[in-house]
């Protein structure tokens, strides 16, 4: 029996469902690991010990034959999904002690085939951020040097898979919240196309944006949560209508890789920019072709971002004023003192600087100059992929122009830390799916720090571009790296 | 309906004013909320009814729990482009939901999905007897809030079955001048949202709900500044608040003040309007498209598909009944009032061939049995009688198999019991005597001591009979045939 922490899922559920360990032992092992680890990590918002040994019990007594393809895996979920039995409070004192009524569907499927959440990780509030250091309850710590940040906004679900807690995780992608913080902790990570898996039950930041999406320490294991996630669901009416995933290891010969000037300008680091170009020469030896695209655009993608997110947002957080659900704070005792009152103790800074900017760019006489034009612009940016995809069949580039940033360093400069996004946001703008793999490491400061590379591909060509990571991956050894001083089991 | 054509129209009403002498003409425009009648909400699976226990009737997405998303229900589609189709509107092929922001506590969401820029259908309107045509300027889909509740002490209650329950908003051009006008349009509306199968049109239940805007002017002049009046909760209300309202504005500007754009409530207590909100606290909606919802297409094949479910107007049937059928104007309109009613109607006149008798029957007879505390029938339709029903009985008064009267009783019955006519003539002895044994001896019976009437017969005066028929029908118990009585009547006092 190989140790819990050096099995991805799809291993792990292997062994488990022929009986070689049991789920039960799955879950103390993800508690152990949870116990040494969170204290310094901060990975957790809430557990949920009982009820992860409650389901654990009745996977273990299920016969054979029932066993599902993610049999008796922990799994950590963002803390802005809804599952029945945790507290889904997006790391906003808003939502503190909420409890939703009802379990989002992706969670139920991943449940059906045999996972077992354990509990709901640490993120930028309301996902809002690149460094978790948005958090209501602190960030969460790199587990490759713990005095930087670990990305965001889906920081804890990152580091549950990088530390080893958990072999998968789940984080949402609205902007590059899972690839960011997946190429910052050296794991895998995949944003599938818009609507390839249903948003309900993920509390939403931007609905036009939003992607549940998988973290792993294999490509594999983020193809086979992503297919149990994906398909239909009468609950979300823009979920697609697409065939489950068949993703094949695919031959690189003749695979025309496009490389976007836009990606390796300025702003990108040295050292990044080595990793990626050396990632580019590695296709082109296993036989792709690098084909220099263009996507012109591009430079205005955090402009439109961060209109069209922010809007959506004022409009999403709208509800949270106190009648229903989450923190109330009575104030002047008039119904629209609450709100004010509620909505101004329980959000943190970046949240109202958020709806601010959202609420500002849909005001009468100023939509057409903010939100009409950044919906054109959106447009544009589209189109430059669609053109792009005309000479390449997959985009590769950079997931993050720097590695992890020291925590502090971006605080108090919003634009600096919202350009850590410039890579990944044209993606979530074109709804397009991208995957972050680790391509190598950085030397910071006698620190080695991971790097991601991001695979981009048209729209539905999800199956496409978990082929070519895979490929990757085969051909590379930095996903079995790990974190040295924080991976569950290393210490020991 | 569908003639987009104004009619043209005099514009000599108006309100004259006893102080000054000037004629003031009221701009009036109307906004109607609509609940359709759908099984269940426009976003959920939840199955409103009216009346159900407070927050009984709700889900994670009604009550706008995070993470929730709404998913568009078909039935209130179809039924919002019946309605259009009914009123001559025309159905756009592409058209969004959008949100609209505000925070209230019945607003579970901090915004409504409603439709801004791109409603479902634009244009139309409706007819009225004068001829003058009422525009529609649009119409369009969006949910309806839940319910605040503040009467309890210093508590304000939440509501939120209601949250979610697909409503039409249709808004009118300024093509109304008087509250008349405005109550009949608002009549012809609800016929023809009842006539579609669209709604219920409760104004007690909340299932119809109306806004006035209305402004006045001196005759000529242009527009002046609008009031919108709400909490109208029936159509007396809407006419009085609307009289109330002219009058209020030609006062306030011939006193030289100035009318502001505000919304009023109509207290109907005190009969006045009185201030909501002014202006000044205007709500900026930011609207825009919902994303949660994928655009709506309207095939053209769909649109054909709800107009053939289109049942034929009440205005169409109004016309056929006095043209065709030969009904008065007053009949024709008391017979299609309700949808029901007319269909039953019209089944009958199928069977019978007799469209005065059926007529008379349904507005005598079966209107009587509606709401009668013994029946329990407080709606047309809860009648046990089939239109085969009422025909039967009309057919064995017509060939005389039973009286009158017996008729009337006989159809109560049937309502009552639901038993066939023929089964209940039987049990209840209601069969015409036809023995003409029997009806010669209640003859001579009635005339023991009748010799004046005798006498004035053979004199000439053969209406005297008529004197004698009461006696020999009350003999008989009511089931003598006055035909058959009176002839008897004849030959005995003929006899010589």
């Amino acid at each position: 029996m190989s140790a819990y922490s050096a099995l991805d899922a799809v291993g792990l559920a292997q062994e488990t469902a022929r009986g070689k360990r049991s789920a039960s032992e799955n879950i103390e092992a993800a508690f152990d690991a949870v116990k040494a680890l969170d204290s310094e990590l901060n990975v957790f918002l809430n557990t949920n010990l009982e009820s992860a040994r409650a389901l654990a019990r009745v996977l273990d007594a299920a016969p054979a034959e029932t066993r599902g393809p993610l049999h008796g895996v922990p799994i950590a979920l963002k803390a802005n999904m809804c599952v029945e039995g945790f507290e889904s409070n997006c790391a906003s004192r808003i939502l503190a002690g909420y409890h939703a009524p009802y379990t989002a569907t992706f969670v139920r499927r991943l449940v059906d085939a045999g996972a077992i959440p354990i509990g709901m990780t640490n993120m930028d509030e309301f996902a809002m951020g690149s460094s978790c250091e948005n958090s209501a309850f602190g960030p969460s710590k790199n587990p490759w040097d713990e005095t930087r940040t670990a990305g965001g906004s889906s920081s804890g679900s990152a580091v549950a898979v990088a530390a080893g807690i958990t072999p998968i995780a789940l984080g949402s992608d609205t902007g590059g919240s899972v690839r960011q913080p997946a190429a910052l902790t050296g794991i895998v990570g995949f944003k599938p196309t818009y609507g390839r898996v249903s948003r309900y039950g993920l509390i939403a930041f931007g609905s036009s944006l939003d992607q549940v999406s998988p973290f792993a320490r294999s490509v594999r294991d983020v193809e086979l949560v992503t297919h149990l996630m994906s398909g239909t669901d009468s609950n979300d009416a823009t979920c697609l209508d697409e065939p489950r995933m068949n993703c094949e290891i695919c031959d690189l010969k003749g695979l025309r890789i496009g490389v976007p000037k836009e990606y390796f300008g300025g702003g990108l680091q040295h050292d990044v920019r080595a990793r990626s170009e050396e990632a580019l020469a590695l296709f082109e030896q296993l036989g792709a072709v690098i084909v220099p695209v263009s996507l012109p655009h591009s430079e205005h993608a955090i402009a439109v971002y961060y209109v069209v997110a922010t809007a959506e947002a004022s409009s999403n957080l709208a509800r949270f004023e106190g009648v229903r659900f989450g923190r109330r704070v009575d104030g002047d005792g008039s119904l629209q003192g609450m709100f004010a009152a509620t909505r101004e103790a329980g959000f943190g800074p970046e949240v109202k600087r958020r709806i601010l900017l959202g609420t500002y760019v849909l005001s009468a006489g100023y939509y057409d100059a903010w939100y009409g034009r950044a919906l054109k612009v959106r447009t544009l940016l589209r189109r430059d992929f669609e053109a792009a995809f005309e000479s390449c069949d997959v985009i590769v580039g950079p997931t993050s122009p720097e590695p992890a940033f020291a925590l502090g360093s971006k605080k108090d400069d919003p634009v600096a830390m919202y350009l850590s996004d410039v890579l990944t946001v044209p993606v979530n703008l074109a709804g397009l799916p991208a995957a972050s793999v680790p391509c190598g490491f950085v030397d910071v400061l006698g620190r080695a720090l991971p790097v991601g590379l991001q695979i981009i591909g048209p729209h539905r060509a999800d199956a496409r571009v978990l082929s070519v990571a895979r490929a990757f991956e085969e051909a590379t050894s930095f996903a079995a790296a790990r974190a040295p001083r924080f991976f569950h089991g290393a210490r020991s | 309906m569908s003639s987009e054509t104004e009619v043209p129209h005099m514009r000599e009403v108006g309100y004259v004013s006893k102080k000054t002498g000037v004629r003031w003409m009221p701009v009036i425009g109307l906004e109607v909320h609509c609940q359709l009648g759908t099984r269940t909400k426009l976003f959920c699976g939840c199955e409103y009814r009216f009346g159900a226990s407070p927050n009984s009737i709700t889900c994670p997405k009604c009550t706008g729990q995070p993470g929730a998303l709404p998913v568009q229900n078909r039935e209130a589609l179809a039924l919002a482009v019946r309605t259009a189709l009914a009123l001559g509107c025309t159905v756009a092929t592409k058209s969004k939901f959008d949100r609209k922001h505000y925070f209230y506590c019945d607003l579970p969401k901090g915004f409504q999905i409603s439709q801004y820029d791109q409603p479902y259908c634009t244009g139309g309107g409706i007819q009225l007897s004068t001829g003058k045509f009422v525009r529609l300027t649009r119409i369009h889909m969006e949910e309806d809030a839940g319910k605040a509740i503040h009467d309890r002490g210093d508590m304000t209650l939440v509501d939120l079955n209601r949250a979610g329950v697909p409503l039409i908003e249709s808004v009118t051009e300024a093509d109304i001048d008087t509250a008349a006008e405005a109550v009949e349009y608002l009549t012809s509306l609800k016929e023809i949202l009842q006539y579609c199968g669209a709604s219920e049109c409760d104004m007690e239940k909340g299932s119809l709900r109306c806004d006035v805007n209305i402004s006045v002017r001196p005759a000529g002049e242009p527009w002046r500044t609008k009031v919108e009046i709400k909490n109208l909760n029936s159509f007396r209300f809407v006419s009085a608040a609307i009289e109330h309202e002219i009058v209020r504005q030609v006062d306030a500007y011939e006193m030289g003040e100035e009318i502001v754009q505000e919304t009023r409530l109509w207290d109907a207590n005190r009969n006045v309007t009185r201030t909501m909100r002014s202006k000044e606290s205007a709500h900026d909606y930011r609207y825009f498209a919902e994303p949660d919802l994928p655009p709506i297409h309207i095939s053209s094949a769909f649109l054909e598909y709800e107009r053939k479910l289109l049942p034929e107007l009440p205005s169409s049937r109004r016309a056929r009944y006095e043209s065709a059928l030969g009904l008065s104007p007053k009949d024709a309109r008391n017979l299609t009032a309700e949808r029901v009613v007319a269909d039953f109607f019209e089944a009958a006149v199928r069977l019978s061939d007799k469209p005065k008798e059926c007529s008379n029957w349904i507005q005598n007879e079966l209107f009587k049995m509606v709401g009668d505390p013994e029946l329990g029938t407080e709606r047309f339709e809860e009648l046990q009688l089939k239109p085969f029903d009422l025909v039967s009985v009309i057919e064995l008064v017509d060939k005389g198999s039973i009286a009158m009267s017996s008729g009337r009783t006989l159809l109560r019955a049937m309502a009552e019991t639901g038993k066939s006519a023929k089964v209940l003539v039987a049990e209840l002895g209601l069969a015409q005597v036809q023995d003409t044994a029997l009806i010669e001896r209640w003859c001579r019976e009635a005339l023991v001591g009748k010799d004046k009437i005798v006498a004035d017969v053979k004199a000439g005066k053969p209406n005297a009979i008529n004197a004698l028929l009461g006696g020999v029908i009350k003999l008989s118990g009511g089931k003598a045939n006055p035909q058959v009585v009176r002839e008897t009547l004849e030959r005995i006092i003929a006899q010589p």
